[in-house]
């Protein structure tokens, strides 16, 4: 016993390193599992907060863009609006009736107030939280295309995993053909480009096509903006194209953004999860 | 000794919130990326035991963490980091080792000495932090790039840092 005292004496500065080295993996790889949350965010009090005050003030800055990027997206919606009237005019015999339709996504204004762009896995704060009804796995997009998933929810902030991080996946599909395929952010992708895989080799892709999210995705509406399809290749004995986008979104200059929650995605995910547990048990 | 013990607290204050607020949002692209807050770490007493180096460098990696939302890595840099500063200070230390009343800091140590040690600690901290942050060797040459870059980047910040915030004690020493 005393000699074993004696040793935690002598090595007390290396056992220090060693169990200090040893909380850091505990805190590192609860952070990887997607799933888990994090204790240690940006969605605490005190790190959201100053976060806030600095966001407060910049915005200031650049007002002048927020407004014209409004009131681009206000002309676009009432183009939407006007169409639709008109074409009720049209085809008269034809009543929308509101009960046929039911609400699938609700939206909800927010303010990013943290940002990064240049590191490998990149995380944003936003200026709502739990009180407005934020939960996690919500998606967040703004006039120009999608910005990023919702991770931790706090009471009045919430932090997101921005598109540009390593481990998430946008189920997108071009926009004119409808062939669709994972978009992650690869090693080799800048703040304003990323990577589509999968598009099957039958695809009349051009340069230049238009990429939206897909229908396949329980996060993101179908049909929003993702970007441009700037180059493919197919790798010799791939049946794939791999497919570079340059993205619609600035991720440097994101200010006024949406969250959208999905009112039917915890009835469609436990669908899933029903029926491919059920696959393993057949197997 | 109080005064000294003040002294670090703010320093320690001051580089936490220059990093996370003003050199968080400088960008020069994914191969430069600043860390001049490892300063706390290099500009520790020389009498600093090494149990006491090892908990401030946590609680310092644990601050810019949470502003960073990357749980843990910065904390396992830091401590990294603080537990080779001890074996690098052995092995750079003049014949006679060191004076209780100098400081590790250019106009005290020199530039060379200053440099060598700096970027040593500096290469460290910034090798444990890319490469758990990238979790793999898949892109083993692109984050060796991003640590060059970055190590150089970081050490040149704090360089001119030293210049800025350290001129008047060489005056009264001169």
């Amino acid at each position: 016993m005393r000699t074993l005292l004696n040793f935690l004496i002598r090595n007390n500065y290396y056992l220090l390193f060693i169990f200090l080295q040893i909380m850091c993996v505990l805190l590192i790889s609860k952070n990887r599992n997607l799933q888990s949350t994090r204790i240690l965010n940006s969605s605490n009090a005190v790190a959201a907060n100053t976060f806030q005050t600095i966001s407060n003030t910049r915005e200031y800055l650049s007002l002048r863009e927020e407004n014209t990027k409004l009131a681009r997206e206000n002309a676009g919606l009432l183009n939407i609006i006007r169409s639709r009237s008109y074409e009720l005019i049209q085809i008269a015999s034809l009543v929308k009736n509101d009960t046929l339709y039911k609400q699938k996504y609700i939206y909800t204004d927010a303010k990013i107030i943290n940002n990064s762009t240049n590191l490998r896995s990149n995380y944003l704060t936003l200026n709502v939280g739990s009180a407005q009804g934020i939960t996690h796995d919500m998606a967040i997009i703004n006039s120009e295309g999608i910005i990023g998933v919702i991770k931790d929810v706090s009471k009045n902030f919430s932090s997101a995993l921005s598109v540009l991080h390593k481990d998430v996946k946008v189920n997108c599909m071009l926009k004119k053909d409808g062939a669709y395929g994972p978009l992650s952010w690869e090693k080799d992708d800048d703040y304003s480009t990323a990577t589509i895989t999968d598009i099957p080799i039958h695809a009349h892709i051009k340069t230049g096509d238009t990429i939206v999210t897909s229908a396949l995705s329980s996060i993101f509406p179908e049909g929003i903006m993702v970007g441009y399809v700037t180059s493919f290749e197919r790798k010799s004995g791939d049946s794939f194209y791999t497919v570079k986008v340059k993205l619609s979104t600035n991720f440097k200059k994101i200010n006024h953004v949406y969250v959208i929650k999905n009112l039917y995605k915890l009835e469609q995910d436990s669908l899933e999860f029903k029926s491919q547990t059920h696959d393993k048990d057949d197997k | 000794m109080i005064s000294n013990i003040l002294k670090n607290i703010g320093r320690f204050a001051i580089l936490v919130l220059l990093q996370v607020f003003i050199v968080k949002n400088i960008n020069l692209g994914r191969y430069f990326i600043f860390f001049p807050y490892v300063l706390f770490i290099l500009l520790l007493p020389f009498n600093t035991s090494k149990p006491l180096t090892l908990i401030l460098a946590f609680v310092l990696g644990l601050c810019v963490d949470m502003f960073y939302d990357t749980q843990g890595m910065h904390a396992m840099a830091c401590i990294t980091m603080a537990f080779v500063r001890s074996s690098v200070l052995e092995l750079f230390a003049p014949r006679e080792g060191y004076d209780e009343q100098l400081k590790p800091t250019i106009t005290y140590m020199g530039v060379g000495w200053f440099s060598s040690y700096a970027l040593v600690l500096i290469l460290v901290h910034h090798l444990v932090l890319f490469y758990v942050e990238a979790f793999t060797f898949h892109e083993f040459f692109r984050t060796l790039l991003r640590v060059l870059g970055s190590t150089v980047a970081t050490f040149l910040f704090i360089y001119l840092m030293q210049f800025l915030f350290y001129r008047q004690n060489s005056n009264r020493i001169s």
